[in-house]
């Protein structure tokens, strides 16, 4: 692919970068804690991972490989442009395959393949803070994770448990970081919040119109929150993937037809052609 | 005058290599990487110390600087345009070679800890004589910190860091062309 000119490398300027890059360290010092960052104007618009395209810009370098992925696929639209913009502002090599990948940026999922400690991977956070739907006052949130009061959300578990008998939460669901604090950990399925869980790899999330930055670092807690009697449990559509027979991946229902018809399939496309090449 | 020695010879690609140096030290303490080879910057700065500044430093962030740094400061503020604040504890990033006191500098407060600083600390070495044992987020069952230049009571000054998380200053640690890094939440105790 032509590489574009007339860009700084990655498209950002550096004194973007720079500032990104500090809130990235101090996202880092401070596990699940959200740094605010002055997020910029990129070309698409906010909701399309314009927070994550900014924390990998000021990532990337000339040697990464880089990977994206959209609800577990290389190949839907989000994931294309935003692998094709890196290609193009800075030349960067591109893959489909976890393992080849340095830098994986994702929309919603966590890949099958577990990941390694040189490699980082970038979530697209849409609303970065886990109680924005019980407490609308930013300062207030602010002040709750200053205090570690997360009482509030404690209570919308136990609601759930005693309307419904379980959790109703099924993705972005709200997890502890290191003991201290609440993190959103984007909308990636319930099924794979174990995964962040002393991951090798470092974790960044950049939300682009919500302007904040976090992290976990490498090998750091991420418990999911739950009660002693009501343990989280991680929750998977009860089929085998009609493509690759896979029983332990997360799934996607398809619909096929106009009769009803419908299949599950992998949600993680690499994981899933691997299976089926057999490698 | 000393600005005619150069800066970063690339300066897009060297401060990205820089950056994901002190990233990967910052995220795995204990961790030593490469940083500046190359770099000839006025004395006393390390070839480290001066990537690290050309990296981080620029004219939004106060740099609280040690006076022994004072042959360096022009180099400094040609290539990173950094502003020297007239009150330490407003400093972003504080560059010494002797710890300094922890509590003066900025610690960030409980509604926004990354308000805090960060001290870039050039050190003798990082391969001992001092050693320290780390624990902590980014660390998978231990780790272990050899440096020299520390002050004997490092491990009690750091400790009372260490309790004020999520407020407290991080540490970048610089020696030749090499660093590594103390984030505010990692226990430090002797070996």
């Amino acid at each position: 692919m032509n590489v574009a000119s007339g860009y700084n490398f990655a498209y950002l300027d550096e004194q973007t970068k720079r500032m990104i890059r500090r809130a990235i360290l101090k996202a880092v010092a401070i596990p699940g804690h959200q740094v605010p960052f002055g997020s910029r104007e990129m070309p698409l618009p906010y909701g399309w991972g314009t927070g994550g395209i900014q924390v990998t810009a000021a990532v990337l370098g000339r040697d990464d490989v880089l990977k994206v992925i959209d609800q577990g696929a290389d190949d839907t639209t989000n994931a294309v442009s935003i692998r094709r913009f890196f290609a193009r502002t800075a030349g960067v090599a591109t893959t489909t395959h976890t393992a080849e990948a340095t830098v994986i940026q994702t929309r919603h999922r966590i890949p099958e393949t577990a990941l390694r400690q040189d490699q980082i991977i970038v979530y697209q956070v849409p609303q970065p803070e886990p109680l924005s739907r019980l407490e609308p006052s930013r300062e207030e949130t602010r002040r709750m994770h200053a205090l570690a009061d997360y009482g509030l959300m404690h209570v919308k578990l136990y609601e759930d448990i005693t309307r419904f008998g379980h959790v109703s939460i099924s993705y972005d669901y709200p997890v502890m970081v290191d003991g201290r604090y609440l993190m959103a950990p984007s909308p990636i399925p319930a099924f794979d919040n174990p995964k962040m869980d002393r991951m090798a790899a470092l974790q960044l999330f950049g939300a682009g119109r919500e302007k904040r930055i976090y992290a976990v670092p490498p090998y750091t807690s991420v418990r999911s929150l739950d009660f002693d009697d009501h343990e989280f449990r991680a929750s998977r559509a009860p089929h085998a993937c009609l493509l690759c027979g896979a029983t332990d991946s997360y799934l996607d229902e398809v619909v096929i037809d106009d009769q009803g018809g419908r299949m599950f399939v992998c949600s993680d496309t690499d994981h899933c052609e691997g299976r089926r090449d057999g490698t | 005058m000393n600005i005619d020695l150069p800066g970063f010879s690339d300066p897009v690609h060297d401060a990205q290599a820089c950056f994901r140096a002190v990233l990967d030290a910052m995220s795995r303490p204990g961790t030593v990487r490469a940083a500046g080879a190359g770099l000839l910057p006025p004395a006393p700065l390390a070839p480290a110390t001066a990537a690290v500044l050309l990296t981080l430093v620029d004219g939004e962030t106060p740099l609280g600087m040690a006076p022994l740094f004072q042959p360096a400061a022009d180099w400094i503020s040609f290539h990173c345009g950094a502003l020297v604040p007239a009150d330490a504890g407003r400093a972003a990033f504080v560059l010494a070679t002797a710890l300094p006191d922890l509590s003066m500098a900025a610690q960030g407060s409980d509604d926004r800890p990354e308000d805090s600083a960060t001290i870039i600390l050039q050190v003798a070495s990082l391969a001992g004589p001092s050693r320290f044992r780390l624990a902590g987020p980014g660390i998978q069952s231990h780790a272990i910190l050899a440096v020299g230049g520390l002050p004997a009571d490092f491990v009690a000054r750091w400790a009372r860091n260490q309790r004020l998380f999520p407020r407290g200053v991080d540490l970048i640690l610089c020696a030749g062309d090499r660093l590594a890094a103390l984030p505010r939440g990692i226990r430090v105790s002797e070996v």
